[in-house]
C-alpha cells in the first residue's frame, strides 16, 4: 500500500508542472496572433489562396499574379485550395491566413461580423462595380471587398428537343404561363421538361419574380413569410403536380445537377449559370443548346447572381500591396482574360458592355446582372438557407410550402438577432 | 513524518516521477492541455480569429449556455445537433451489433484448421480495413450511383433500386408505410427536445444504409483480427473436453467458446461504440450531410459548425457531449457484460460459507 500513496508534496508538483504547462500554451496567445499587425512595407509576397473550378481558372490566376509580381516587383504565390471554406477557416483560427483569397458572398455577414475581413472599400472610389453585386459585399453600410466577377441564371434550351416539340423562337417563354405551356409541351416520356437543381439558389429565382426574397432590400428584416414568396413556390409547386418540372433529384435517373439532366437528355431545359459552358462543351458537345433570359413573373423579372469577391485578411501584413493586386486583377482587360480562360462575368458595367459584344450567345446572363440578386449575405444564415434547402427539396412530393416559409422566416429571424 | 526517511527506498517516489516525468509531459502538453483548452472553448463564443484565451467580444466566457442551447434554447442549432444524434444512434445500433457479429462469425472460419488457403481469407478479409477509408468511400459512391453496379444488379433480378444518394426516407417510416401508417400519424405527434416524435423513429435514411454497409464492411476486417488472436489464445483442452461431453457445434460455440472470448468480446464492442459515435471521413465524402441531413454526425456537424459557421464554442460542446454519450454507453456495456452478474442467492450463500472455512482454517490474519 505505502507505494502507492501520493504524498501531498509530489501531487503538488505534478500540479503546478501541469499548470505551467497550460500557462505557457496558453499565454502570449502566440499561436492566435493577437491585435492587428503592424504592416510592412516593401516589396511583400503575398499568398492568394482560390477555390478553383479547374485547371483552366489555377492557371489564369496564377499568370495574372506573375503579370502583377513582375510589374509591381512583389512576389504573390497563388494556392488553389481544395476545400476553401475550411482552410480559410482554419487560417483565421491559427493566425496565418492568405493575404488575399476567394470570398464568396454567402459568408461575408460570416467573415466580417468577427473582423477576419480588411473591408477596402473605400479604397476603390471610381471603380463602375454594378449596383447589385456592390449590395452583395457591402456589410453595415460598408464596401467589403472588391467583386471578382460574377455570374448569373439563364434559361437553357435544347433546340433539337424545342423543334421536335413543334415549337418556334415565338414559343420562347416571356412569362410563367409561357413557361408552363412549353414546358408541357416538352415533357414526353423520360424527358421532362424543366429540370433545376433542388434547393433556393435555383428556386429562388420563382421567389424573386414574383417580387419577393428571404430578406428585406436592406438586410435588416426577414421576409420569408411574405405572400410573394409563397406565390413563388406554388407555381412551382403547380408545375411539379402537372410533371412538367422536377427537381434534379426527382428525375429517374437522379441527376447531380440541373446541367447534368439537361446534357443527358432527361431535362428540356433547366436553369444554371455561366459555369454550364465548360460542361456543355467538354461533357456532353452534342446538346444543342439556346440560352435567353429567365421568363418574368407577376413582378417582372428576376434571376439570382453569383459571386466571389477578392476578400483581403485583416491580419495581412500587406493591406496595401494587397489592394494594389486586387485593382490590377479587377481591371476590365484582366476581368475579360479570366472571362475567357474559365467562363465568368466582368464586375464592372464596362466590363460588362464588353462581355456582351465579345459573347452575344451569353447574352442573357450578362443581361441578368442589371436585375440579379445576390444571395443572402449576413452572419449565421448559412445553416439557416441549408436547413431551407432540405426542407424545399420536397416539395415535389407534396411538402407543404407555406409551413417551410414560416420556419425560414423563424430560422433566419434568429440568426438576424444573434448577428 | 517531521524526519526525512532515507535509506534504499528513501527515494524512490522522486525517481519514480522524474522517470515518469517524459511521458507525462509528451502526455499533458498533446492529450490534457488540448482537451483543457477545448473544455474552455466549449464555454465561450469564440469565433476563432482571436486568442480564445483573451476574452474581449470574440472570446467571451458564456459559462454552460452552448450546452443549453443545445439541448433547450428552441432554434436551427438544436434541431440540427438532435437530427444528428437521432441520425448517429440508428447507426450505432446497427453497425455495432453487425460488425461485431460479422467479425466473430469471420474469425470462426478462418480459424478452421481444416480451411485451406487460410492466409489468403485472412488477408482478404483484412484488406477492407487497411485500406483508406476515402477511398472506400469514394469507390462506395461509384457502386451506389443511380447506374452503378448495385442498382445494375437489382436490376437484373427485377428490382428497381433506389437513388441511393438522394433518398431522405427513414427505413423505419417505409416499415411503417407498409401498414398504412402515413406521413406524420396521430400517435406520434409529441416532441422531444423539439424534434417530433415521428421523426425520432425515422430510422436510418435509405443513403444512411450505404454508410453503415460501407462501415461495416471496412471495420469487419479489424475486429475478426482480434477476435482471431482470442480465438488462437483459448485453451485447446477445454475443447477437447466439451467435445468429450458430447456437445454440438452450436452448443460449443455459445456455451464454451464465446463466454471465453468475453474479453475480446468487450473490446470490440468498446471499440465498435467509440468509433460508430466518432464517424467523420464517410460522411465528409458521402454528401456531407445530405440527403436532408439524414446522415449529418454529431461529429461532422461538430466540424461544420466550427469551420464554416464560425462557432467554435458551439461546435467543441457538441464534442463533449458526444465524450459524454460515448462515455456513458461504455460504462453501461461494462456493467451490462461485468463478469459474475449479481450472483444469485445460493450462490452468495454457498460462497460465503466456503470463505468462512477457508478463514477457519488458517485463521485470521
Amino acid at each position: 500500500m505505502r507505494t502507492r500513496t501520493i504524498r501531498p508534496g509530489s501531487a503538488a508538483l505534478v500540479l503546478g508542472a501541469c499548470g505551467a504547462l497550460v500557462l505557457s500554451a496558453c499565454g502570449g496567445g502566440s499561436g492566435f496572433g493577437g491585435a492587428a499587425k503592424n504592416q510592412a512595407t516593401g516589396p511583400a509576397k503575398l499568398t492568394i489562396m482560390i477555390g478553383s473550378s479547374g485547371d483552366s481558372e489555377t492557371n489564369a490566376v496564377k499568370a495574372a499574379a506573375a503579370a502583377w509580381s513582375k510589374q509591381s516587383g512583389n512576389t504573390a504565390k497563388v494556392i488553389a485550395a481544395s476545400d476553401l471554406g475550411q482552410q480559410l477557416g482554419q487560417g483565421f483560427a491559427g493566425g496565418t491566413p492568405p493575404d488575399l483569397f476567394y470570398a464568396d458572398a454567402t459568408r461575408i455577414g460570416d467573415f466580417a461580423k468577427v473582423g477576419n475581413l480588411y473591408p477596402y472599400g473605400d479604397q476603390l472610389k471610381g471603380a463602375d462595380y454594378l449596383p447589385s453585386l456592390v449590395k452583395t459585399f457591402t456589410y453595415k453600410d460598408k464596401l467589403q471587398c472588391a467583386p471578382k466577377d460574377y455570374s448569373t441564371l439563364a434559361l437553357l434550351i435544347n433546340t433539337d428537343m424545342w423543334a421536335a416539340a413543334g415549337l418556334t423562337d415565338a414559343d420562347i417563354p416571356k412569362d410563367w404561363a409561357g413557361l408552363e405551356t412549353a414546358a408541357k409541351k416538352l415533357t414526353k416520356g423520360k424527358v421532362t421538361g424543366l429540370v433545376i437543381g433542388n434547393a433556393i439558389d435555383r428556386g429562388g429565382v420563382f421567389m424573386r419574380q414574383s417580387g419577393g426574397w428571404v430578406v428585406s432590400a436592406d438586410g435588416k428584416t426577414m421576409t420569408a413569410d411574405s405572400a410573394q414568396n409563397l406565390a413563388g413556390l406554388q407555381q412551382m409547386q403547380k408545375m411539379m403536380t402537372a410533371g412538367s418540372l422536377k427537381f434534379n433529384t426527382d428525375t429517374r435517373p437522379a441527376a447531380g445537377w440541373g446541367g447534368e439532366a439537361f446534357g443527358k437528355g432527361t431535362a428540356a431545359m433547366t436553369i444554371e449559370g455561366n459555369w454550364i459552358r465548360g460542361a456543355l462543351t467538354k461533357d456532353y458537345p452534342t446538346i444543342k443548346t439556346k440560352i435567353v433570359e429567365l421568363p418574368a413573373g407577376p413582378a417582372g423579372k428576376g434571376t439570382l447572381m453569383f459571386s466571389n469577391c477578392w476578400g483581403i485578411a485583416a491580419k495581412s501584413t500587406h493591406h496595401a500591396q494587397a489592394v494594389d493586386l486586387v485593382k490590377y486583377l479587377t481591371s476590365i482587360d484582366q476581368q475579360l482574360a479570366f472571362s475567357k480562360a474559365f467562363g465568368p462575368m466582368p464586375s464592372t458595367v464596362a466590363g460588362n458592355t464588353r462581355f456582351k459584344t465579345l459573347y452575344p450567345q451569353d447574352a442573357a446572363f450578362a443581361a441578368g446582372g442589371a436585375y440579379g440578386q445576390g444571395p443572402v449575405n449576413l452572419p449565421g444564415f448559412d445553416p439557416v438557407i441549408a436547413a431551407f434547402g432540405s426542407k424545399l427539396a420536397t416539395l415535389g412530393k407534396g411538402a407543404d410550402p407555406k409551413a417551410m416559409l414560416a420556419e425560414l422566416q423563424k430560422n433566419g429571424t434568429a440568426a438576424i438577432a444573434a448577428g | 513524518m517531521a524526519k526525512r526517511k532515507t535509506g534504499i527506498h528513501g527515494r524512490e517516489g522522486i525517481a519514480g516521477w522524474v522517470f515518469t516525468a517524459p511521458a507525462m509531459i509528451i502526455l499533458g502538453v498533446f492529450l490534457f492541455v488540448p482537451i483543457a483548452m477545448a473544455l474552455w472553448v466549449s464555454m465561450t463564443n469564440w469565433t476563432g480569429n482571436v486568442d480564445p484565451f483573451g476574452g474581449g467580444p470574440n472570446a467571451t466566457f458564456v459559462g454552460t449556455k452552448n450546452y443549453t442551447a443545445l439541448f433547450l434554447q428552441d432554434g436551427l442549432a438544436r434541431s440540427n445537433f438532435m437530427q444528428s444524434l437521432g441520425n448517429t444512434f440508428y447507426y450505432v445500433l446497427l453497425v455495432v451489433p453487425l460488425q461485431t457479429a460479422m467479425s466473430l462469425l469471420l474469425a470462426l472460419i478462418v480459424n478452421e484448421k481444416f480451411l485451406r488457403g487460410k492466409s489468403f481469407f485472412r488477408t482478404a478479409f483484412y484488406f477492407p480495413s487497411v485500406t483508406s477509408s476515402i477511398a472506400i468511400s469514394t469507390v462506395f459512391l461509384f457502386l451506389f450511383s443511380n447506374t452503378g453496379a448495385v442498382n445494375g444488379l437489382l436490376k437484373v433480378v427485377g428490382i428497381d433500386g433506389p437513388e441511393w444518394f438522394s433518398d431522405s426516407r427513414g427505413l423505419l417510416h417505409l416499415f411503417f408505410g407498409l401498414f398504412g401508417a402515413g406521413e406524420n400519424p396521430g400517435w406520434a405527434q409529441g416532441q422531444i427536445f423539439g424534434r417530433p416524435l415521428w421523426d425520432w423513429l425515422s430510422g436510418p435514411s435509405v443513403a444512411m444504409c450505404v454508410i453503415i454497409f460501407l462501415a461495416v464492411w471496412t471495420t469487419t476486417g479489424t475486429f475478426m483480427l482480434m477476435f482471431l488472436a482470442a480465438l488462437q489464445d483459448l485453451p485447446v483442452e477445454v475443447d477437447e473436453a466439451a467435445m468429450l461431453d458430447g456437445v454440438s457445434p452450436w452448443q460449443k460455440l455459445r456455451l464454451v467458446t464465446i463466454p471465453m472470448l468475453k474479453p475480446a468480446l468487450f473490446l470490440v464492442i468498446t471499440l465498435g461504440i467509440i468509433g460508430t459515435w466518432q464517424v467523420f471521413d464517410q460522411i465528409y465524402v458521402m454528401g456531407k450531410g445530405s440527403p436532408a441531413g439524414t446522415t449529418m454526425t454529431p461529429a461532422f456537424l461538430s466540424y461544420k459548425t466550427s469551420f464554416t459557421s464560425n462557432a467554435w464554442g458551439s461546435g467543441a460542446a457538441m464534442a463533449f457531449i458526444v465524450f459524454l454519450i460515448i462515455v456513458i454507453l461504455t460504462w453501461a456495456q461494462r456493467r451490462l457484460m461485468r463478469e459474475d452478474k449479481s450472483p444469485g442467492l445460493l450462490h452468495r450463500a454457498v460462497r460465503a460459507a466456503r470463505l468462512a472455512q477457508a478463514n477457519g482454517r488458517t485463521g485470521p490474519k
